[in-house]
């Protein structure tokens, strides 16, 4: 789950972390009100899901209470690649010398927590990765002692910050950062740019959390934090359901049990020149109740032109999987054509089930798949 | 023979007294499985599986009465780790996660405490272990699996019983299946299991099934090249999948444009590793390369 900018912003604020003053505005008015209390030069940010709003006209400038009120009501309802701006971060617009990169992130093959820095901030650090990846110093924390005192000084060293109250400063906030991302089970967390100001003191100026889903079971106050516009209704509506849907662009409906089967599901769709509509785990069981929902959940989408089952039954046999989709079939009112491919355990029972209701049955995946794109293209 | 678990398998069951942990516990029992114990704290001195299961409190007692050298966990994600930790604690060699939805950075900490106490970690995430006609060890169906010559590596759990499957009905039995699970951070890794089928003699072909997201494939790859002489057949999944997004697996993503299948496929292939088109044609690619 991803957190807006301002909700990373006052987070990292109580872990002690140097944030512009300012705050979140839904109506111009609101961001004047702020623009008063600053009394300074303010920035106005749109805060939306999408990289590059600032290249957008998300992003502005205003001298005074006045301007920060227009610019607010010409960002605010704007539309950044398909995302309405509900909400703008009014923040000081500070000035500073330089700008640097400090983020924390899982490496899955060291199995630990890593924390990044590079003085090339301001940009993304996959840009930095890949254009000059000796600019980035990454130092492993500890598994057990989180990140220590002298790796976050090396860190500060490492990009070559060697005034001794700069190099404290900046210590601190990376360990700030860590104990954020550990304490808000995140995936990521990072400050960019983080800046260096004329009198040498640093500054966070944009900040990034996004969140481990699987940790949200224990952190209410970061659920309640959730923006619904991170995740389209027929997502949600999925995973209250204990199925896990992705949509894509396109036509034709995927339901599948298993993750990795539901990936080559896709794969098999495109291999065969279709293109799938979506990703369907429906995780296990695959009863009555919740093809329902998966199907009805795959039709929400006014693209899918056919739909394709693929259903291995290990311990579920396949004549009860067989026997919940008819079922389901029988409450969803449809025309859209069904094609299943159903394997594993009793398949023969399953196939005689199928073979007695509306879906086309198919023996294989290659079979299914070329069956599913003939019946999308029938109706294209 | 086979690697990790096999008629040797002394296994307590973790989390026995919940719904799933005695459903699955029923399935590794009528497999043929030596199931020993049952833990569950507050249960201590119970039976479980119709009296056939002596339930304790801790996994030192479990291991102390018992002799259990391998653990198997059902229980909740919130107490997993927990599990996790205590099995390793207690002495066992083996401890098999089932779980999923474990948050990842917990696993930094337990995996460094694992490994600290000398035990292997499978999964999180992971549907277990199965060596045909001797030990399931988790959550893979049995009647689909048979002995013989392959061994199967998975990050997936219907996918890896697709393959087997296919397997199976081609005339090609296993020596032993293992899901390694989808999580970020898991305890063994392509490479572990690479390295045991390499020693395994009864092993003669591995097929490796792997997803997007990470660099463990890659990994494999590497590996293969310098220390695999046995054929090895592969499948990636996840070819059509979005970058950012979290294809059910909380390790299964593309970030910042790396963790794709093409460039795990082209890895593979670059080191002879035959990878198969369809999931279905995993079987056959195995059998001509025998």
């Amino acid at each position: 789950m991803k957190l807006h900018e301002y909700q990373a912003r006052d987070i990292l604020a109580r872990y002690g972390v140097p944030v512009t003053g300012g705050g979140v505005a839904t109506t111009p008015a609101e961001a004047r009100a702020i623009a008063e209390q600053i009394g300074a030069r303010v920035v106005v940010k749109a805060q939306v899901f999408v990289g590059g709003r600032g290249k957008a006209g998300g992003v502005k400038l205003a001298d005074t209470p006045e301007q920060a009120e227009q610019v607010a009501a010409q960002i605010l309802g704007m539309n950044i690649k398909g995302l309405t701006v509900e909400k703008v971060l009014v923040a000081e617009a500070i000035t500073y010398e330089r700008e640097i990169y400090l983020g924390v992130i899982m490496d899955r093959a060291a199995k630990r927590i890593v924390v990044m820095a590079s003085a090339e901030g301001g940009v993304e650090i996959e840009e930095v990765a890949k254009t000059n990846p000796g600019a980035i110093v990454k130092i492993a924390a500890h598994p057990t002692l989180g990140l220590l005192d002298f790796q976050a000084r090396d860190l500060a060293y490492g990009i070559g910050l060697t005034d001794a109250r700069q190099a404290r400063q900046f210590a601190q906030i990376a360990t700030a950062l860590y104990r954020a991302y550990m304490d808000t089970d995140a995936s990521l967390a990072e400050i960019n740019p983080l800046v260096v100001r004329a009198d040498g003191s640093l500054q966070a100026l944009d900040s990034k959390i996004v969140l481990d889903d699987s940790g949200l079971f224990r952190h209410a106050d970061l659920e309640a934090m959730r923006d619904a516009s991170d995740e389209p209704e027929a997502e949600q509506r999925a995973r209250e359901a204990g199925i896990t849907y992705i949509k894509l662009d396109g036509d034709i409906g995927c339901m599948v049990n298993g993750a990795g089967l539901a990936m080559a599901t896709m794969d098999v769709v495109k291999l065969y020149g279709g293109e799938p509509a979506n990703f369907l785990d429906i995780g296990g069981g695959a009863g009555k109740e919740k093809v329902k929902t998966a199907l009805q959940i795959i039709l929400s989408d006014p693209n899918v032109k056919a739909v394709m089952f693929n259903i291995f039954g290990g311990i579920t046999r396949v004549d009860e999987v067989a026997k919940g989709i008819v079922a389901a079939l029988e409450e969803v009112n449809t025309d859209v054509p069904m094609i299943a491919r159903l394997v594993g355990t009793n398949e023969a029972e399953g196939r005689r089930i199928l073979a007695e209701s509306a879906l086309i049955p198919a023996a294989t995946l290659a079979e299914a798949a070329e069956k599913a794109v003939a019946a999308a293209r029938a109706r294209a | 023979m086979s690697i990790l678990v096999d008629k040797n398998t002394r296994l307590a069951v973790q989390g026995i007294t919940g719904r799933e942990g005695e459903f699955h516990t029923r399935q590794m029992i009528a497999y043929g499985t030596n199931v020993v114990a049952g833990v569950t704290p507050g249960r201590g001195g119970q039976t479980a599986i119709d009296g056939t299961v002596p339930v304790f409190n801790t996994m030192a007692e479990a291991v102390k009465q018992t002799g259990a050298n391998v653990s198997v966990i059902y229980v909740p994600a919130a107490f997993a780790p927990d599990a996790m930790r205590e099995a390793a604690a207690a002495g066992v060699a083996l401890v098999v996660c089932i779980t999923e939805g474990i948050p990842a950075n917990d696993m930094v900490a337990t995996y460094a405490f694992i490994q600290e106490c000398g035990a292997r970690l499978i999964g999180p995430n992971c549907p277990g272990l199965l060596t045909p006609a001797q030990a399931k060890v988790g959550i893979i169906p049995g009647n689909i699996a048979t002995p013989g010559p392959v061994g199967v590596v998975s990050k997936s759990g219907t996918l890896t019983y697709e393959a087997v499957d296919a397997l199976t009905r081609i005339g090609l039995g296993q020596t032993t299946i293992v899901g390694i699970g989808g999580d970020p951070i898991i305890g063994t890794s392509f490479v572990d299991v690479l390295e045991l089928f390499q020693a395994d003699p009864d092993t003669e072909a591995i097929v490796l099934i792997g997803e997007i997201g990470g660099a463990a494939e890659i990994d494999a790859a590497k590996y293969i090249q310098a220390h695999v002489t046995k054929p090895v057949v592969s499948f990636i999944a996840g070819q059509t999948a979005p970058p950012g997004k979290h294809m059910g697996h909380a390790g299964a993503i593309i970030t910042g444009g790396e963790g794709t299948a093409q460039e795990k496929i082209a890895a593979l292939e670059a080191v002879g590793v035959r990878v198969a088109r369809l999931p279905t044609d995993i079987a056959q690619l195995v059998k001509d390369s025998l």
